[in-house]
C-alpha cells in the first residue's frame, strides 16, 4: 500500500505518469502490431498472458508462501473443464461466462483446499511429491471420466465450447470499429489484459498486506511464525486456495479461447513449465514472474519460426528439429540461470521499501 | 499479587529420559520470574511445554485463570504468552520493522478482501500496525535500524528485535529463553534495563537464563531445576544460600 510506486510517484509525478501512459499505449496497440505480422502472434500473445496469469497464481503459493507445488496445472484443468462442461454441447448447458468463471474459480479453490488440508503438514520435498501426484490424478480423472457416465468425454476432450459472449457481442467474431479490424484474438487480448491487470493489482496488494507478511514470515521461519501467533496451517491453506482460484479463472478463459480442451493440455510438463516461469523470472517478485512467463512463452515460438528457415538458409536442409533445439536451449537457459542468477532474472528486491512516515 | 501462570505437576519424558518430573511453579502478575539450573536441567523443556512446542505427559498449566489447552504454538501466543528463542529465530530477510509488524498479526484482522479492495478499515489497520511496530522499535532502541534486514543486525540488536516482535503480540507473559546468551557486558546491561522497563510497564516476565548474575540482580523470584526436578524456589538471595542449589551447581564440593 505504501509501496515503492507511490513514493516514486510523490517524488516524480510527471515521469511516472508519462511512463504509465507510454506503457498503456504500447499495450493497447500491441495486438495490431502483432496482427500485422500474423494473427498467430496474437494468439501466441494470448496464450502467453494466460500463462502469466497461471504464473502469478503459482507465485502466491511458491513465491509468497514458499510451498513447492508441482501439480499446479490441475487447478487450471479444473477451471477449464468446469467451463467446458457448463458451456458446451457436452451436457447442452450454455451458461454465460461471467457466471461460469466465478464457479470455475470456486471449484478450483475447493480442489485447492482438498489438496491442501491433508498435505500442508508436509514440508519441502514431501509436499512437492504429493502435489505432483495430485496433478497426475486429476489429469487421469479427466482422461477416464467417460465411463460409466460420460462426463469429460475422455481423451477425445470436449469441443465446440462456447466463446465469451455478452448479449450479441461475441468474442470470437471479427468486428470493424473506427476502421480498425478487431478480430477474435484481438478482442480476447483486451479481455485478458484487463484480467491480468486485476490479478497484478491483487498480487501487489496482497504482498503488502497483513496476509502477505504472514506468508513471508512462514517462508522465512515457520516455527517462529507459529510462535508469533500466526495460524500457519490456515494461512498456508489460504495461499493454496488463492493460487488455485487464479488457476481456475485462467483455465476457464483457456477453454473459451481455444474452444476445445482435452486432458493433454494438463500434463505434468505444463506444471513444470509454469513453475519454471516463476523460478526463472524471480520467485516472489510480480514483475520478475511476468517477465519469466512472457519469455518462456515467446522464445520457443520465436525459435519455432526462425530455426527452420535459418537452417535451410545455412545448410540447405533441416538438420535439427526446432522442437529439439527448443528443449536444448530451455535446459541450457535453466542451467545458466542456476549458475549465475539463482534467485531469478528479476528477483524480489531485498526490500528497502520506503514506508511512508 | 495474583497468580498469572500456574504449572501443576508437569512431567515430560523423552524415551527413557525424564526431562521434567512433577514440576510445579506459580508466576505472579507483574514479577520477573527466573528459571535457572545447570545445563540439561530441563529449563528449555519446560519452556517448550509452556509455549506449546511440546505436550506434557502429565500435569496442567493454568494461565490467566483458564486451563491452557493447546494443539499448536499459535494458540499459546493467542492466549497471551509470547516467547523468544534461545538461538534467535527472526525473519532474516525481512526488515526490523516488518518483523515487528508480523508480531501484530495476532491482534489484527484484515483478510484477503480488505487487502485487495483497500477498504478504509484495512488501510486504517495497516497504518496502526505500522505505527505500533515503529513505536515498539523505539521502545527497544532500534528505531534507527527499522529498515535494516534482521539478519544484518548485530547480535544484541537481534535479541532486542526478537523481544520487540514478541511484545507486538501484546503478551501478558513474556517468556525469554536465555536472552543474554552470547552478549557482552554492555549488551547485557542494556538488556537488563529493557527488561526492567517492560516489567514496569505491566508485562510479567519469565526468564530462563544461564547468566546467574543477571538472574540474581533482576528477578523477584527464582526457581532452580536440576535433573528435571525443582530443587529450590524463592527470592534470589535465599536461593543462593540453598545447599541443594550449591550442590547442583558446584557438584557438592562446598556443601
Amino acid at each position: 500500500m505504501k509501496g515503492v510506486g507511490l513514493i516514486q510517484f510523490k517524488q516524480h509525478p510527471a515521469a511516472l505518469w508519462i511512463g504509465v501512459a507510454l506503457m498503456a499505449v504500447a499495450l493497447l496497440t500491441l495486438p495490431f502490431a502483432l496482427a500485422a505480422i500474423g494473427t498467430t502472434w496474437v494468439r501466441i500473445m494470448n496464450l502467453a498472458i494466460l500463462f502469466t496469469l497461471l504464473s502469478l497464481g503459482l507465485n502466491i503459493v511458491v513465491g509468497y508462501a514458499g510451498l513447492l507445488d508441482l501439480g499446479y496445472i490441475a487447478f487450471y484443468g479444473v477451471g477449464a473443464y468446469t467451463y467446458a462442461l457448463l458451456a458446451s454441447p457436452q451436457f447442452d448447458i450454455h451458461l454465460p461466462f461471467w457466471v461460469i468463471l466465478p464457479i470455475g474459480a470456486f471449484v478450483a479453490c475447493i480442489f485447492g483446499v482438498l489438496l491442501g488440508a491433508p498435505t500442508l503438514k508436509l514440508r519441502g520435498d514431501y509436499l512437492a511429491i504429493v502435489t505432483l501426484g495430485f496433478g497426475e490424478i486429476v489429469r487421469i480423472f479427466f482422461n477416464n471420466l467417460s465411463q460409466p457416465i460420460n462426463i469429460t468425454n475422455g481423451p477425445q476432450g470436449i469441443s465446440l465450447i462456447d466463446p465469451f459472449r455478452i448479449g450479441g457481442f461475441s468474442f470470437n467474431q471479427s468486428e470493424t470499429l473506427l476502421g480498425l479490424n478487431f478480430s477474435g484474438p484481438v478482442k480476447y487480448y483486451y479481455l485478458l489484459l484487463a484480467v491480468l491487470l486485476a490479478v497484478v493489482v491483487i498480487n501487489v496488494r496482497l504482498q503488502d498486506s497483513r496476509i502477505g507478511r504472514a506468508w513471508q514470515a512462514i517462508r522465512e521461519d515457520e516455527v517462529a511464525a507459529g510462535a508469533m501467533g500466526i495460524n500457519t496451517t490456515h494461512v498456508k491453506l489460504l495461499a493454496f486456495a488463492m493460487g488455485a482460484s487464479f488457476g481456475g479463472i485462467a483455465g476457464g478463459m483457456f477453454s473459451a479461447i481455444q474452444g476445445f480442451i482435452s486432458p493433454e493440455s494438463f500434463v505434468l510438463v505444463e506444471s513444470i513449465m509454469v513453475l519454471s516461469m516463476v523460478v526463472l523470472g524471480g520467485m516472489g517478485n510480480i514483475w520478475g514472474v511476468i517477465l519469466g512467463a512472457l519469455l518462456l512463452s515467446f522464445v520457443p515460438e520465436i525459435l519455432r519460426h526462425t530455426v527452420e528457415p535459418l537452417q535451410r538458409l545455412l545448410f540447405g536442409k533441416l538438420l535439427i528439429e526446432p522442437e529439439v533445439i527448443r528443449m536444448l536451449l530451455f535446459g541450457l537457459a535453466l542451467m545458466l540461470m542456476m549458475l549465475f542468477r539463482p534467485a531469478g532474472l528479476w528477483p524480489s528486491k531485498v526490500r528497502k521499501r520506503e514506508l511512508a512516515e | 499479587m495474583t497468580t498469572l501462570l500456574e504449572a501443576r505437576s508437569i512431567s515430560k519424558c523423552f524415551g527413557g529420559l525424564e526431562a521434567l518430573t512433577d514440576v510445579s511453579l506459580a508466576i505472579k502478575r507483574g514479577e520477573i520470574y527466573g528459571l535457572i539450573g545447570p545445563n540439561g536441567a530441563g529449563k528449555t523443556t519446560f519452556f517448550n511445554v509452556l509455549t506449546g512446542f511440546y505436550r506434557a505427559d502429565s500435569g496442567e498449566l493454568v494461565f490467566d485463570g483458564a486451563r491452557l489447552d493447546v494443539n499448536a504454538p499459535y494458540q499459546v501466543a493467542a492466549a497471551g504468552i509470547a516467547r523468544t528463542f534461545q538461538n534467535i529465530r527472526l525473519f532474516g530477510n525481512m526488515s526490523a520493522l516488518e518483523n515487528v509488524m508480523v508480531g501484530r498479526h495476532l491482534r489484527t484482522h484484515a483478510g484477503v478482501i480488505g487487502a485487495v479492495l483497500h477498504t478504509a478499515r484495512a488501510l486504517d489497520e495497516e497504518r496502526a500496525i505500522h505505527e505500533r511496530a515503529h513505536h515498539l522499535l523505539e521502545y527497544v532502541g532500534l528505531a534507527a535500524h527499522q529498515h535494516d534486514l534482521a539478519h544484518n543486525l548485530p547480535y544484541g540488536d537481534q535479541r532486542r528485535l526478537e523481544i520487540a516482535r514478541a511484545l507486538a503480540t501484546e503478551p501478558k507473559l513474556l517468556a525469554l529463553d536465555e536472552p543474554a546468551a552470547g552478549m557482552n557486558a554492555t549488551e547485557t546491561a542494556t538488556l537488563r534495563h529493557l527488561l526492567e522497563r517492560i516489567r514496569a510497564d505491566g508485562t510479567t516476565i519469565l526468564l530462563i537464563e544461564h547468566d546467574v548474575k543477571l538472574v540474581m540482580g533482576l528477578c523477584d523470584r527464582v526457581a532452580v531445576l536440576d535433573y528435571g526436578k525443582k530443587i529450590a524456589e524463592g527470592k534470589p538471595a535465599e536461593v543462593q544460600r540453598d545447599t541443594a542449589v550449591i550442590e547442583a551447581y558446584l557438584g557438592g564440593a562446598l556443601a
